[in-house]
């Protein structure tokens, strides 16, 4: 029931926000604050309780698919919808749905705070437009039945489109426009893909269903597997994106009001990468497994070549967004490599890459709100002038190049790590990448905020507000960096589970059952040879 | 009197609808239009009457006399349009009605 | 008191956090005193441990303290916890003192500057990850620390961020080192699959037990680690960031790019030797990479006239000593180095930067001069660092550790006469161009008028450390002086004891008087020429071969230029021409093919209805004609 709750709260929240907003703009805000923040405080409430149920939800000897196919979610709606054709209103929790809901609701909040001083034209409907956002967010996260992901996924296009194009910057049509086709364009190849498979399993066994749980294991010739998994990456290849599918998202990203930034950079690309886990790879891990040398290339040349394009911007926010392009080929390595290493690393990397990139996000809107530029040929020593701005600009371009001691650190080497396992040179390439970005963080952090004063530019510094919401922000990544393991805990239930559902295909590797064999042992091997014996065949 | 044959007919009727559609194309006085409209109409109804005339019933007569009813009616809304064609655009010529262009 | 063993690191973290708080609102003498005091406080903290440890060591001589468990998945189980034996107690014992005499120093240096706060609060957070990563008992942590301390490297570099040039100086140190960094993370994904742990105890063991000496993998390991050293010490091929790093404040070049960071490559080839040894070619290449280096520093010192250029050749030079003394298994001689060069070399950039100070920010050597009575304290503090630096017998703590790492390479097992010949060399070059600086800075005519004298916190620390550098020496004597070398029987508990070839010649009394007249003589040398005979000197480097070898020594032969060209150009060339985007092309020329369609479609729209009704007349005929003929 609680999961219904998480999308209903925004959705009314949604009208009431703009109805009531016609008499006094600034009570929309308010109701957003409430739709965002209460179901963020529900979830919250539910992970605190849960927590135990997580841990013991996690066995290493195999619980059977634990989650995604016998029920053991930590919540569940199951209701008939369309029946005749095999539709249903299925909504499912497990450990990776709490998190990423806890984003979205988080990430939500952030953005309607961030724009309080920003959004001053028909505040009452962009509200609503965000409000519908995180309803359909929280759905997409929340579907087990396609057809109702389907759903969900494209009804989120739509109020991002209106939000780009109404309260966006100098070019917002066009790339709300780019922004639309694309998303829509590859969902479209989604839809094929569902239905296809829709129809092959129900040929082979007499059902027709969405039914994810029902759809899984579907019988079919290796060719149309691979097909069906090309329509489903395309979908999410555009979300997260792959280069070279990714052009959509400097512009959507640099034209977008702050919020809209926010939103997309901290949730939406991430529908890609939980797409991907979710669906595509327990649905097709064959297919998976023979794309994988093409994905891991195009997921290296996304790191490099994103964090080359953002050295190469002028436009702040443009760099900007493309550090998400170049963060975002980890997490595609890492769901590639398909182990548990990897996939806790991506699951640390969505969140923290939320966290500092929606950070940096909202502090170039707000050093735009001040010099109406986001030209860095025009900044250049504004550290002199608003030094808060700068440490703090400083603090996330850090987080963004992966220092250690920030959660993304934690998350970028869990992913190389798992990667090396599976495939040494795109490792290697992805550690490169490290070098790069602090090439583009570093240059960022030369060209606007240090260095001489060239242009007059005065303005005030931060305001209460905004220090408190980066100290949260800062605290949040501090302590991800040093104690993620909350975070991991949740997440293993899921990374678990869908491995389990791939295992005895090629998908899963000698050295991730190893390691789990391991684990359930209670005793390093290394620990085995400092007793001084060898490695006993359980440990081995 | 001879009966004259079903295919005889109906290449009389085709070549009739042929001359109609050809002068439809080609011509660009509106009056000329209605009256190839008209040719076609006839046509069309020749062959019916020679139909009818193979078959021995009197359905194909019956159903000239409706294209005949038809053909009137639509003249004379025809004849209607043109006269507040010519008032709007001056002259008679069809090729001047070409505002629904893309 | 071992258990306040994570007081030493946390300390300075927590006067970092402070100052980070309270940065506005705190008056400069609030910052000093916190700055320096939580420094201080890890001193005394620091000597105590070290004075338990010593007199009642614990088992194993280590000791082993967890805090909490960072994470835990899919096998790797990186803890919090750090790893206290001999080694961990001479680097906390040094980055620990020398940091807070300098810190002290910093107080006056730095009281005119902006900044101030901000200045104590990187220098803290320096001092604390150069503390974890000694102390680190696993990789992954020792890895944070790496990164720690070149992340205040830069910033520190960067420090007077109102010059562009500073700011570039520190992003050249923080990207090439990250080079190497990439080299030791590729390192550490290696070490935990093979061998399942990243804790360093468990897995030298896990190495010594499963890998054989010289295979693959352990050849793979230590070239790869020694990338990350290389990398972080300033060695060849990634040497070229060290120089430009001088641009920060000098305690900044005292401390970071002298004492510790720089220091940190050898660290980690120590902690980890046992990789080392199961590689022999890898070892055979970091001596070869110090003796290199060291040389080539040599002559690029010779050739520089920014006071704190020299001094940054010569550090170079020093960690290229280390890294023989590395390579040829002598792993306590190189800790005693790296101690011994901390008290010396900081000795140097402190003394230098009473100078830089005293003449109002001048750096150029030729337009200073005739110091030696306007500042004594300053100019007998270099007169003892310098000779420190060249080893000069007896009365000095570098002539015990240098002279050592001499012997070492021709003496060990590992040890050949190439490796001697280049250490003798270098030696050589080390008293010329140290004694070069002392009498170009301090003897002749002066240039620049002295404006500011330093007070007692610049003075004390020089005090403090001249005596550390003249008797620091005395705790590992050589052979023929008597064996006293309680250092080394303390560092015998934590790293593998030297194999030397008892009848070595470098254990004769010949060899011993060798390399001390070689010191003597580079001094004996740089007096001729630049005390007597100065006129004649600058004759010489005017004429075309001399001076050409000149400006090639002092660009570093050419590095800076040859990774401009190769690295830089060209992705700076990529990033300009594809700007805005490479793939955008496709994606317009879609949105292009569909606007010619929309077009041409456009185009079949004429308005025109005889037209339309021809089209569908045409139309009609191939329907009938496709039902009538099929």
């Amino acid at each position: 029931m609680i999961l219904l709750w998480y999308i209903l709260i925004p959705a009314a929240a949604a009208p009431l926000a703009w109805l009531l907003s016609r008499s006094q703009p600034q009570v929309a805000r308010w109701v957003a604050v409430g739709g965002t923040a209460l179901p963020l405080a529900l979830v919250t409430w539910q992970w605190v309780s849960e927590a135990g149920a997580l841990r013991a939800a996690f066995t290493a000897h195999g619980p059977g698919a634990a989650g995604l196919v016998q029920g053991t979610w930590l919540a569940h709606v199951h209701a008939a919808w369309i029946s005749p054709l095999g539709i249903s209103f299925f909504l499912a929790e497990d450990g990776l749905t709490l998190i990423m809901l806890v984003l979205t609701f988080a990430m939500g909040l952030l953005a309607v705070i961030a724009s309080w001083r920003g959004i001053t034209e028909r505040v009452g409907f962009f509200h609503f437009m965000i409000l519908w956002t995180t309803a359909a967010l929280a759905g997409v996260f929340l579907s087990l039945d396609l057809f109702l992901f389907y759903f969900f996924f494209e009804m989120m296009l739509i109020p991002m489109y209106f939000v780009i194009a109404l309260w966006g910057h100098e070019r917002r049509v066009y790339a709300a426009v780019k922004f639309f086709i694309f998303t829509q364009a590859s969902g479209l190849l989604m839809l094929i893909a569902i239905l296809a498979l829709y129809f092959i399993h129900g040929r082979a066994t007499g059902t027709y269903t969405f039914d994810f749980t029902q759809l899984l294991g579907t019988r079919m010739p290796s060719a149309t597997a691979f097909l069906l998994m090309l329509g489903f990456f395309a979908a999410f290849a555009v979300k997260l994106p792959v280069f070279p599918l990714h052009t959509w998202l400097p512009d959507a990203h640099t034209e977008a009001p702050t919020a809209g930034s926010v939103i997309l950079a901290g949730v939406l690309i991430k529908i890609g990468a939980y797409g991907m886990i979710r669906f595509m790879v327990p649905l097709f891990p064959q297919a998976t497994f023979d794309f994988r040398t093409v994905a891991m290339i195009l997921a290296v040349i996304g790191i490099i070549y994103g964090a080359v394009m953002a050295y190469a911007q002028r436009d702040l926010k443009r760099l900007v967004a493309y550090t998400s392009v170049s963060h975002m080929g980890f997490v595609l390595l890492g769901i590639f490599a398909w182990n548990t290493l990897a996939l806790q690393g991506v699951v640390l990397q969505i969140v923290c890459h939320a966290l500092s990139t929606g950070a940096l996000f909202i502090l170039v809107g707000t050093l735009q709100d001040r010099i109406h530029t986001r030209d860095m040929t025009k900044m250049g020593g504004l550290w002199a002038i608003a030094p808060r701005m700068g440490g703090t600009a400083m603090f996330f371009a850090l987080a963004s190049l992966g220092l250690p001691g920030l959660g993304n650190f934690v998350a970028e080497f869990l992913i190389l790590l798992g990667t090396w396992q599976v495939s040494k040179w795109a490792a290697v390439l992805g550690a490169l990448g490290l070098v790069f970005a602090t090439v583009y963080a570093l240059w960022m952090m030369q060209r606007a905020f240090q260095g001489e004063e060239t242009h007059a530019l005065r303005f005030h510094d931060l305001v209460p507000r905004e220090t408190g919401m980066y100290a949260a922000l800062i605290a949040a990544l501090v302590v991800l960096g040093f104690y993620p393991q909350p975070l991991i805990a949740t997440a293993r239930q899921t990374v678990t589970a869908v491995q389990q559902i791939t295992a005895g295909t090629p998908l899963s590797s000698q050295a991730n059952v190893a390691a789990q064999l391991i684990v359930a042992a209670g005793e390093t091997q290394a620990e085995a040879i400092v007793a001084d014996r060898a490695p006993t065949d359980g440990e081995r | 009197m001879a009966a004259v044959s079903l295919d005889h007919g109906l290449i009389l009727a085709a070549i009739l609808f042929v001359i109609g559609f050809v002068g439809l194309l080609t011509r660009r006085n509106l009056i000329v239009v209605l009256a190839c409209i008209e040719i076609m109409l006839n046509a069309a109804g020749l062959a019916f009457v020679v139909a009818g005339a193979r078959w021995g019933r009197a359905d194909g007569q019956v159903m000239f006399l409706f294209v005949l009813a038809m053909a009137a009616a639509e003249v004379a809304v025809g004849l209607a349009l043109a006269i507040r064609f010519r008032h709007s655009l001056g002259r008679l010529d069809v090729d001047d009605a070409d505002e629904m262009k893309g | 008191m071992l258990q306040l063993l994570w007081t030493v690191p946390a300390l300075p973290a927590a006067g970092f956090v402070v100052l980070a708080l309270l940065n506005r609102r705190l008056s400069r003498r609030a910052a000093a005193l916190i700055g320096a005091g939580f420094v201080g406080l890890s001193a005394v903290v620091a000597m105590l441990i070290a004075v338990s440890f010593i007199a009642s060591p614990p088992p194993g001589h280590a000791y082993h303290q967890v805090l909490w468990t960072w994470f835990d998945t899919g096998g790797l189980r990186p803890q919090i916890a750090f790893y206290l034996d001999a080694m961990s107690v001479i680097f906390i014992l040094v980055i620990t003192v020398v940091g807070f005499l300098i810190h002290l120093y910093s107080t006056e240096f730095m009281e005119r500057d902006e900044g101030f706060t901000r200045f104590f609060m990187y220098m803290n957070l320096f001092v604390a990850s150069m503390l974890v990563l000694v102390l680190a008992d696993n990789l992954l942590l020792l890895y944070l620390g790496w990164e720690g301390v070149g992340l205040c490297s830069y910033l520190l570099i960067a420090f007077w961020q109102k010059d562009v040039k500073n700011v570039y100086a520190g992003r050249k140190a923080f990207i090439i080192t990250r080079v190497g960094d990439t080299a030791l993370i590729v390192g550490l994904f290696l070490l935990f699959t093979q061998l399942h742990t990243l804790e360093i105890q468990p897995l030298m063991a896990g190495a010594a037990k499963n890998w054989a000496t010289g295979s693959g993998v352990a050849v793979a390991a230590a070239a790869l680690l020694l990338g990350g050293a290389v990398g972080k010490s300033a060695q060849l091929p990634l040497q070229t960031w060290l120089p430009d790093a001088m641009a920060g404040p000098t305690p900044v070049s005292a401390l970071i790019h002298a004492a510790t960071m720089v220091t940190a490559g050898v660290y980690l080839i120590a902690r980890t030797n046992v990789l080392f040894t199961l590689a022999p070619d890898v070892r055979l290449a970091v001596a070869i990479i110090g003796t290199v280096t060291l040389l080539y520093a040599c002559f690029s010192a010779l050739a520089q006239h920014d006071i704190k250029r020299v001094l940054a050749y010569s550090t170079m030079s020093q960690i290229g000593y280390m890294f023989l003394a590395l390579g040829v298994a002598g792993w306590s001689a190189a800790i005693f180095h790296f101690m011994t060069h901390a008290f010396f070399k900081a000795l140097l950039f402190l003394a230098a930067g009473v100078v830089i100070e005293a003449l109002g920010g001048e750096h150029d050597i030729f337009k200073m001069g005739g110091l030696r009575r306007k500042l004594p304290v300053a100019f007998w503090a270099f007169i003892i660092g310098a000779a420190s630096l060249s080893a000069l017998p007896l009365i000095t703590d570098g002539f015990y550790s240098k002279d050592l790492i001499i012997e070492t390479s021709l003496g060990a097992v590992d040890g050949n006469a190439w490796l001697w010949l280049g250490a003798l060399a270098g030696s050589l070059l080390t008293s010329i161009y140290a004694f070069r600086l002392v009498f170009v800075v301090f003897f002749g005519d002066q240039q620049t008028p002295v404006t500011l004298r330093p007070r007692w916190r610049m003075q004390l620390p020089l005090v403090v450390l001249s005596v550390l550098s003249v008797v620091g020496g005395l705790v590992w004597l050589p052979g023929w002086m008597g064996g006293f070398h309680p250092l080394e029987t303390f560092l015998d508990t934590a790293l593998p004891v030297t194999q030397t070839v008892a009848s070595s010649f470098a254990y004769t009394g010949v060899s011993a008087l060798l390399t001390s007249l070689v010191a003597v003589v580079g001094v004996a040398l740089a007096t001729v020429w630049l005390v007597e005979s100065r006129a004649a000197l600058k004759d010489f480097a005017a004429r075309p071969t001399p001076h050409a070898l000149q400006e090639f020594w002092l660009h570093g032969w050419g590095f800076d230029w040859l990774y401009e060209h190769v690295f830089v150009i060209p992705v700076k060339w990529f990033a300009r021409v594809s700007r805005n985007d490479l793939v955008e092309p496709a994606v317009s020329g879609i949105a292009w093919l569909n606007v010619q369609a929309w077009r041409a479609l456009s185009a079949s729209q004429n308005g025109l209805l005889r037209v339309y009704i021809g089209v569908a007349g045409v139309g009609l005929a191939i329907i009938v004609a496709f039902v009538v003929l099929r």
